[in-house]
């Protein structure tokens, strides 16, 4: 047995279904070894891309996605791939291809010092050297990217060791690692006083992130809030931890968020944040102020905890386990008049959007209205459906009108990667192919990885892709139209841009306009039905702003 | 707030190549300022230990803590501040010294109980082991002579020995 074959035993051993990447010389014994299993492969059009669909795959399996590339380019293009997974705590496995060990710093033909290159941007990185090591650090990486706080590991593996004959194959059945013990069960010190503090609380909220998707603790959440009456918010990672419609959930906070869920946190006394790293985005609206409140901060990564806010009370540990022990606690919490004050808080928005309708509704003309349609095609999915949205305008309108029923929102929230969309959807469906997957993007997302609709053919993968085609990057035009008074630079995708009706006929994709609200209800339903892949493309004025949702 | 403070991270690593650099790449990223820095084995030849001295606010020193916690190659971090430590610089100096300087070089190097390690007829190299602060005010002391050049070790620090009972 070579090494290449034990990298596939390896991955077998770990129950892995789907390989994403591109090849090389540098990682082709593998891609020979791999011919052998029952592992299907995905040649996916660039690298980057090769991980998005891991990272897509990984949030809807719940395993790691794995990504496997050559050395050189196709390790450096797997890069942003790599820390937008980082970025949100996405568990992947990136194998990368290396030049011969005797070669490695002499800048031989695509030689990468990758390791170092991603060093900020990984959890953890291998570079095996001796092939006898290969099952004790595939078990490593595994354990390491699906444990503690989640995250991507690389595995740099040159040639040579590929093809070298290991003497002794033997998958490791248990990882001893000195270094990495996460805690998972919270100090129960912490959360008896939490429990204590809680029970006095007025006005309790929870704030609620992407660590509890990670850690698949949503009905637990649910429950907690239930159980004593707690409303919720989330960031933008945290959107589908409840139902959009449910009584307790007040949407998404943030300088993009609903204006009534930050009223909701800052106005609170007691505020939870579980699985969430307060990040900028979540914080950085007027009137939040972490002083005037008690704080609970929960989270598995501890460096987390007092890097962006100072907790009052700071748990460590797995979400999932935390809130386990905080429903078994024996308190009660009056909350009822502060339910009733953000219910009127709620209400006032919706009458004030009823009121304000027709004046949004009708200046378009020939266009949707993007917060109109992100809602229409939300309602019309299923269930469980998986919403992959984009990154710009798009985003901020696919957050704010989203309606959850059971599915999933996925995004990339940290790293604001464009592009993430379509591959990342690819991956989804491809982790479940028995749940409606949609891609929703802008035109200038579109067009970083269109190259992937080849993939999604050549794999027959059924995913449904939504542009918001407006011409223009929307995102920066917004910026420049607000900051800049108009001066607008580099953002004109008008020209050049190719037919998306001649695009998606050339790719034997499905494709449906439309321009107005006029049935739009009735053609996105239409759509979503057809079998395979399909592209509907929607107009959007380019001056839409992302306005106070 | 805001107040600059000194701590010092004794920080236990795997004794394997590339760790140095995902240390001393952590300091970077995150604008943490290293102010010494020194680096070698321990009794367990497969662990090394740095001792890392950084300052910053109170909460800067805390991140240093966890995030070097979040290393997967650190296996343990210990902090203490300078009074509750033993802490030391080795320095050796290169100097020019003529008829007339020598004599109060010599009663210099006598009074910091700094040591003459090498000579020639024109250069005398100094060595000196001592706290941080001694190491600087001899620098100090030694610059109306002409130094040649120097070089310093970084401080090297253990927790002051206290009996458990």
């Amino acid at each position: 047995m070579i090494g290449a074959d034990a990298i596939v035993k390896c991955l077998e051993a770990e129950g892995v279904e789907m390989v994403y990447g591109y090849p090389g010389v540098a990682i082709c014994p593998f891609y020979n070894s791999i011919l052998n299993t029952d592992i299907r492969t995905v040649l996916i059009r660039t690298e980057q891309n090769a991980a998005h669909a891991a990272s897509g795959y990984a949030r809807i399996s719940g395993k790691p996605g794995v990504c496997c590339v050559t050395s050189g380019p196709g390790a450096t293009n797997l890069i942003t791939g790599i820390a937008t997974a980082f970025a949100d705590s996405i568990p992947l496995i990136c194998i990368t291809g290396q030049v011969d060990t005797q070669l490695i710093g002499s800048d031989v033909f695509q030689e990468a010092d990758i390791t170092g290159a991603v060093e900020s941007f990984v959890k953890y990185s291998y570079l095996i050297r001796d092939v006898n090591d290969i099952p004790r650090v595939f078990k490593e990486a595994f354990h390491i990217a699906s444990t503690g706080r989640k995250g991507p590991v690389l595995i740099d593996i040159p040639a040579d060791v590929q093809k070298d004959t290991i003497s002794k194959f033997k998958y490791p059945e248990e990882v001893s690692m000195r270094t990495y013990k996460p805690t998972v069960k919270g100090n129960m010190v912490q959360i008896k006083k939490v429990a204590k503090q809680l029970s006095g609380a007025k006005r309790p909220i929870i704030c609620a992130g992407g660590g509890v998707l990670l850690a698949g603790a949503q009905e637990k959440l649910q429950a907690f809030s239930e159980k004593f009456g707690i409303p919720v918010v989330s960031t933008m990672m945290g959107i589908g931890v409840m139902p959009t419609d449910h009584p307790f959930y007040y949407g998404m906070v943030g300088n993009n968020g609903r204006a009534y869920a930050n009223r909701a946190m800052n106005e609170s006394d007691f505020l939870m944040f579980i699985g969430a790293r307060v990040a900028d985005r979540a914080v950085s609206q007027n009137g939040f102020d972490a002083d005037n409140k008690t704080l609970v901060h929960i989270d598995v990564d501890p460096a987390e905890i007092g890097k962006n806010v100072g907790a009052t009370i700071p748990i460590v540990g797995d979400v999932a386990c935390i809130l386990e022990d905080l429903l078994n606690q024996d308190i009660t919490v009056e909350s009822k008049k502060w339910q009733d004050t953000l219910k009127e808080y709620r209400k006032a928005f919706a009458e004030y959007k009823e009121s304000h309708a027709d004046a949004l509704v009708k200046k378009s003309g020939d266009a949707v209205d993007p917060c109109e349609f992100v809602e229409v095609l939300s309602r019309a999915l299923d269930d469980n459906a998986v919403y992959v949205a984009d990154v710009g305008q798009n985003q901020i309108w696919s957050c704010g009108n989203y309606v959850m029923k059971k599915g999933r929102f996925l995004t990339s929230g940290g790293m604001g990667t464009m592009g993430y969309s379509i591959p990342a959807a690819m991956g989804a469906k491809m982790a479940d192919p028995s749940r409606q997957v949609v891609a929703v993007c802008g035109d200038g997302a579109f067009q970083m990885s269109m190259m992937e609709l080849a993939t999604i053919m050549q794999e027959k993968v059924d995913v449904k892709i939504f542009v918001m085609n407006n011409e223009v990057l929307g995102m920066v035009r917004e910026h420049q139209h607000f900051v800049y008074k108009d001066k607008f630079s580099m953002i004109d995708l008008s020209q050049g841009s190719p037919d998306l009706g001649k695009l998606s006929e050339a790719y034997g994709i499905h494709y449906k306009k439309i321009t107005s609200e006029k049935n739009m209800k009735k053609e996105i339903e239409a759509f979503l039905k057809k079998k395979g892949c399909g592209l509907m493309e929607c107009r959007i004025l380019p001056d839409e702003v992302v306005r106070g949702m | 707030m805001t107040e600059k403070k000194k701590k010092i991270y004794s920080v236990l690593v795997e004794n394997k190549s590339g760790v140095l650099s995902k240390v001393s790449g952590l300091f970077a990223r995150r604008s943490f300022n290293i102010d010494s820095l020194a680096v070698g084995e321990t009794d367990d030849p497969t662990v090394s230990v740095m001792t890392i001295v950084s300052s910053g606010d109170h909460r800067t020193l805390e991140q240093i803590e966890k995030q070097l916690n979040k290393k997967l190659d650190v296996i343990k971090v210990k902090t203490f501040t300078e009074p509750n430590s033993v802490s030391k610089e080795l320095l050796l100096m290169k100097v020019r010294y003529n008829k007339s300087n020598r004599r109060e070089i010599l009663d210099t190097c006598d009074m910091m109980k700094a040591e003459i390690v090498d000579m020639s007829k024109s250069n005398m190299m100094i060595q000196l082991c001592a706290a941080p602060e001694k190491v600087a005010l001899f620098i100090k002391l030694m610059a109306s002579v002409s130094i040649v050049e120097m070089a310093r070790t970084g401080t090297l620090a253990l927790p002051k020995c206290v009996d458990q009972d």
